[in-house]
């Protein structure tokens, strides 16, 4: 039997685990409570720190969990309760009633504006606006499919009403529909239930709920998006008008010990305030004032995006500024916050609107569906974990991942994502592992060479086309055209009758070319190309004219007009179907193994996580031991001594007999392309391997400063931590110094864990001995997440803090005193001391890292780092297929971070090495040799490295397309001047064919 | 006369502007029906051909619409595309086509708003140039 595995909550990091482990074609249910998939993500209009539209990024990876074979989507279902042992659970799920037939709904719409039950919250909108009780939950919903709110319904609740169910064609309306539980069987399950945000009412001194213009930080996202509720016009919610002046407010529920609110730090909310300021500022001519204690932007191009905002945009940004109250005056609703300035005075400006950035918190119900899974919260009520296993709940075979951990942002959640799916795929996949079958089609038929048979199918859409388009004459109009040998329509062509009447069609009438007029592509092709598989036809064959979205819904009072383009669209959707080719994806052999190069934390647990699933891994490391740079730590995490896990790590790596380590060995070359790289290293014979981590690291910053090195008061973290660990510290009177080597002019980030590391070192002088002086001397105080409790714990042990100034000066020592300037106090301060920490920061290391990247033409960041293919979505891919990067290498992190990224990098590793071969997608450039002169201009135009320049047999030179590498843009053919160069599927005579098609009317 | 309805095609990449013209559909936004939309997987895809041949068939003017820079699903095709635009304004000036008749714009996948603005705007722009010169030769 064909073991699954199980993951909840539908949210970015859910879809995420359930496509990684689908892809390595495990059978996945994937749980979502709420009727729709997408999360918290799919609501965001923009992401930081790229500005990337939320929607655009997100969309596709909702269509393929939905769309994938190996996933079953479970939308509005919950888990009741999991018995068994990890490899052999025994889940109950609820499926609740949704009154809708999600099967046999088409998503038309026709119901939702008869619905006479009015005026209902939208949940979708945070109550900005309102629906009625059957509704669609958004407009990029996915499952597409309405949904009665039975509280709601006046059928349901009372058995007078039904006009849904009298105005749906399809007669998907069941008002007697009823909660119904089954079991499922499955391996391994991943907790990803995200996070609910913080409830503003609860600080009644910010007025909200009672203040209209005060708005929570998501519902500003809605009011901002073009998808939102007023489509993106940013209006004051009391007057409608365009506002002069908008507050944020940090920290609303998060740092704090008052009632209510959360002790630790939200880690997002710096970011995504920023973002909106720089959002509203593209939009509106508006000052905007940030207001907040410290700026966390510890993450990757994070400190360059908030000096983007204050520099570029003008956001006016409020350091240690903690506001106190917000006061409405009750006639022109404006908004006063009274604050604290950086001065330590009280003052006040007014505004109107005032966005609250909330914090983050464990979910709803996040102990009840801990008790269900049988797993601990931590104090803080989120996700039980420890540093060494951050993935791993209290659960054996239970793992966890995104914001149930612990507050984070979107590509943390989503390496994690990848991580737990390599971790929960292990339970799953070993000797009898049976993998998903891939689905039986009928044999296709030969279409070569035979006069091009097309079968046209024009959709009502319900009301939503035909009410516009004259639906019956397009659909005449058709028949007219050469090549149509049948032309229908019907009222629904993505209803499974209609998709059934295409199959036969195409054997009983022998098509050979299936054209739908409906709606788009982008949503419904695949349907459409499946019935044409199943009807035993190449699925490239078939073609598809827009007539809804981009006709009808835009031009609903044109009647006449819309038919006429309508029937241009089809013509030209015909003109280019009659030219399409059947396609096969080229089949592309894979090495089953990986190469990681880098043998410290990261790179080892990636090497493990791989082994795991009986996949041969080679480590290559440069140094002449295993453990990286975490062999230099002297703390303890979790009551455990790192170098203690680090050695345990290193013999674990050692004797497994699926890892090769190399040690001592520099690699020269890595030539290939995904599935077969060759790795080339000194002394070393070739080493194959179908995907390549780059798990490499970084260094910590050699000061120069405070003539370090020299003066033996002056020492690093490091140095630190080794004199205590050693009882070899004695000193009494003791400064850190921050962002040594980072923050400044040469080197703009922050190095993220040097805040931390002095604090924890701070915490254990103080606990040894009370007496001593202990400063920090810092810029920010950036201990986000739970991290925050260090600072907390320094503060109540007497540990001092000095903010000095945020820009290039740093303190001065003059080998008894540090002197500093107070920005708080507003004067300078002596601190004498026998003892100065420096927290050095992280270099990137970058000459190595541009060797490597060299190798296999993967990007290098501003600041040295290697650059992934997606800063939101793929955080551990590059752009090259089949090369991977993790911890930091890919940005300074904390080792629990770079532990998650090692295993998210090695489950993405495993999507490609656990299979036999790859299938590349159909639509590639291919180069005609007959035409080819191989001058090399498309070359230089591929963004992929698909194309070189060859020497052919007869000597002459000619460009060869890699198919394995070729994305399909098309960059090329254009560029081509030989016309040589073609894009399958979007071939240059099909594309001239539509515009010929659009201009010659008669279609000849 | 009647009022100078211009015909103009309108090449859309698959991962932005063509998302961004559903979006347009999807929130109803109401706009001239002037315009056929050609979809290519990239902005980069459109040949200098297709432009100059559409022109040739008798557009009045031809639209692209690409994803914004540094967004392109396939790293930097839009670039490219903002490149021959460029170049290719230059060859039909030569040829006496108001430059205008071309342009190049960027549209995201949630900017329906800004599709149907676009649209609207160049179907505007058109009707001031009125129609293309080769039609007015020919008559």
């Amino acid at each position: 039997m064909t073991k699954s595995a199980l993951v909840i909550g539908g949210g970015i990091a859910g879809i995420q685990a359930s496509l990684d482990l689908a892809d390595r074609d495990i059978h996945v249910y994937l749980v979502e409570k709420l009727p729709t998939i997408g999360g918290t993500m799919c609501r965001l209009d923009k992401t930081f720190p790229t500005n990337d539209c939320s929607a655009c990024i997100l969309s596709p990876k909702m269509a393929d969990c939905i769309g994938h074979p190996n996933i079953t989507t479970l939308t509005f279902h919950e888990v009741l309760k999991v018995e068994g042992k990890a490899g052999d659970f025994s889940v109950t799920v609820k499926k609740k009633a949704r009154y809708v037939d999600p099967k046999s709904c088409t998503a038309c719409g026709d119901c939702l504006s008869k619905c006479p039950s009015k005026g209902i919250p939208d949940e979708f909108e945070y109550g900005l606006t309102t629906r009625r009780a059957i509704y669609i939950p958004h407009a990029q919903a996915v499952p597409r499919v309405a949904i009665i709110d039975a509280a709601n319904c006046r059928m349901i609740q009372s058995g007078k009403c039904g006009v849904c169910a009298k105005v749906c064609g399809k007669s998907a309306i069941n008002y007697d529909d009823k909660d119904e539980e089954f079991k499922i069987e499955v391996g391994s399950i991943i907790a990803a239930p995200g996070f609910k945000v913080w409830n503003a009412e609860i600080a009644s001194e910010y007025g909200y709920g009672r203040f209209k213009n005060v708005v929570t930080a998501l519902e500003f996202e809605r009011m901002m998006c073009a998808s939102g509720p007023e489509r993106g016009h940013i209006a004051v919610p009391s007057s409608h008008e365009e506002p002069k002046k908008i507050a944020f407010i940090q920290c609303c529920g998060s740092r704090s010990d008052k009632p209510g609110w959360k002790k630790y730090c939200s880690s997002v909310c710096c970011m995504y305030a920023t973002k909106q300021a720089m959002i509203t500022k593209e939009h509106l001519d508006v000052q905007e004032d940030i207001f907040f204690m410290d700026i966390r932007s510890y993450g990757k191009e994070f400190e360059a995006y908030i000096e983007r905002g204050q520099k570029e945009y003008g956001i006016r940004m409020h350091r240690s500024a903690r506001v106190s109250n917000i006061e409405e005056d009750p006639v022109t609703k404006k908004l006063t916050v009274n604050f604290t300035n950086s001065d330590g005075d009280g003052t006040s400006e007014e505004y109107d609107i005032v966005v609250l950035s909330i914090g983050l918190n464990p979910p709803d119900g996040a102990e009840e569906f801990a008790e269900t899974l049988g797993i601990e919260l931590n104090d803080s009520g989120f996700c039980k974990t420890e540093v060494f296993s951050p993935l791993n709940t209290t659960r054996e075979g239970v793992f966890v991942t995104g914001a149930f951990a612990a507050p984070k942002d979107i590509p943390t959640s989503v390496a994690e994502a990848s991580g737990s799916a390599g971790k929960a795929g292990a339970y799953i996949v070993d000797d009898k592992f049976v993998p998903c079958a891939p689905k039986e089609y009928p044999p296709e038929k030969d279409v070569e060479g035979k006069e091009p048979r097309v079968g046209v199918w024009v959709c009502h859409c319900g009301i939503n086309i035909g009410s516009v388009v004259d639906v019956p004459e397009v659909t005449e109009y058709a028949k007219t055209l050469p090549h149509v040998v049948l032309s229908r329509q019907s009222q629904y062509a993505c209803a499974q009758d209609c998709l059934e009447e295409i199959s036969k069609a195409i054997r009983e009438e022998d098509l050979n070319r299936v054209v739908v007029a409906s709606c788009t592509p982008r949503t419904h092709e695949p349907l459409f190309r499946e019935a044409c598989r199943n009807g035993g036809l190449n699925k490239y064959l078939f073609n598809m004219a827009n007539i809804r979205d981009q006709c009808s819904w835009i031009h609903m009072h044109a009647h006449e007009a819309a038919t006429e383009k309508a029937r241009d669209l089809l013509r030209m959707a015909i003109a280019k179907a009659a030219l399409l080719e059947p396609l096969v994806g080229s089949e592309i052999s894979v090495t089953k193994s990986a190469a990681v190069i880098g043998g410290g934390v990261t790179g080892m647990t990636a090497a493990l996580d791989i082994a795991a699933q009986g996949i041969p891994v080679h480590i290559i490391e440069r140094n002449n031991e295993l453990g990286g740079f975490a062999l230099n730590f002297n703390h303890k995490e979790d009551g455990k001594d790192v170098v203690g896990f680090v050695k345990e790590l290193v013999s674990k790596v050692e004797n497994n007999k699926n890892i090769t380590v190399h040690k001592g060995v520099t690699v020269r070359d890595i030539p290939g392309f995904v599935g077969n790289f060759r790795v080339i290293a000194d002394g070393r014979a070739e080493i194959p391997v179908g995907a390549v981590l780059f798990a490499t690291g970084a260094a910590q910053y050699n000061p120069s400063e405070y003539n370090f090195g020299k003066d033996k008061k002056v020492m690093t973290t490091v140095q630190l931590e080794e004199a205590l660990a050693k009882g070899k510290f004695n000193g009494k009177n003791i400064a850190f110094v921050q962002c040594v080597g980072s923050r400044n002019s040469s080197v703009k980030y922050c190095s993220r864990v040097c805040c931390a590391g002095s604090l924890r070192n701070a915490i254990q002088i103080k606990m040894n001995d009370p007496t001593a002086n202990v400063t920090i001397i810092h810029k920010d105080i950036r201990t986000y997440g739970f991290r925050e409790e260090l600072y907390n714990k320094a503060s109540s042990l007497g540990v001092k803090f000095l903010r000095y100034c945020a820009d290039d000066a740093m303190p001065d020592f003059t080998g008894d005193v540090v002197k500093a300037h107070d920005t708080i106090l507003g004067r300078d301060v002596g601190i004498p001391v026998d003892t100065l920490v420096l927290a050095a920061g992280i270099s990137p290391l970058r000459e190595e890292k541009e060797e490597l990247a060299k190798m296999v033409k993967v990007p290098i960041s501003k600041d040295g780092f290697f650059f992934e293919a997606h800063q939101k979505l793929r955080p551990v891919d590059f752009a090259t297929e089949g090369v991977y990067v993790a911890g930091a290498a890919h940005w300074p992190k904390f080792m629990d971070e770079c532990i998650a990224q090692g295993s998210g990098a090695a489950a993405r590793m495993l999507t490609i090495i656990s299979k036999d071969k790859l299938i590349s997608e159909g639509i590639v450039a291919v180069s005609n040799p007959e035409l080819c002169d191989g001058c090399g201009i498309c070359e230089g135009c591929c963004d992929y490295n698909a194309i070189t320049i060859v020497t052919a047999e007869d000597g002459r030179l000619r460009s060869n397309v890699n198919p394995g590498l070729c994305k399909g843009c098309g960059s090329c053919v254009a560029s081509c001047p030989a016309g040589a160069m073609e894009q399958r599927g979007f071939r240059n005579k099909q594309i001239i064919a539509e515009i010929d098609a659009l201009f010659d009317k008669a279609g000849a | 006369m009647s009022e100078f309805e211009p015909k103009i095609v309108a090449f859309c990449c698959n991962w932005c502007s063509y998302a961004g013209a559903d979006g347009a559909g999807v929130a109803r936004l109401q706009m001239p029906t002037n315009f056929r939309i050609i979809r290519t997987m990239c902005s980069a895809r459109v040949d200098p051909e297709f432009i100059l041949r559409s022109l040739a068939k008798g557009a009045d003017g031809v639209i692209i619409l690409g994803c914004h820079p540094a967004d392109c699903h396939y790293i930097g095709g839009n670039y490219r595309a903002r490149r021959r635009i460029a170049l290719i304004r230059l060859v039909l000036e030569q040829y006496g086509f108001d430059p205008k008749r071309l342009r190049l714009e960027w549209v995201s996948a949630s900017e329906g708003e800004k599709f149907q603005k676009t649209l609207t705007d160049f179907v505007n722009t058109i009707k001031e140039l009125g129609p293309t010169p080769l039609q007015q030769e020919g008559e």
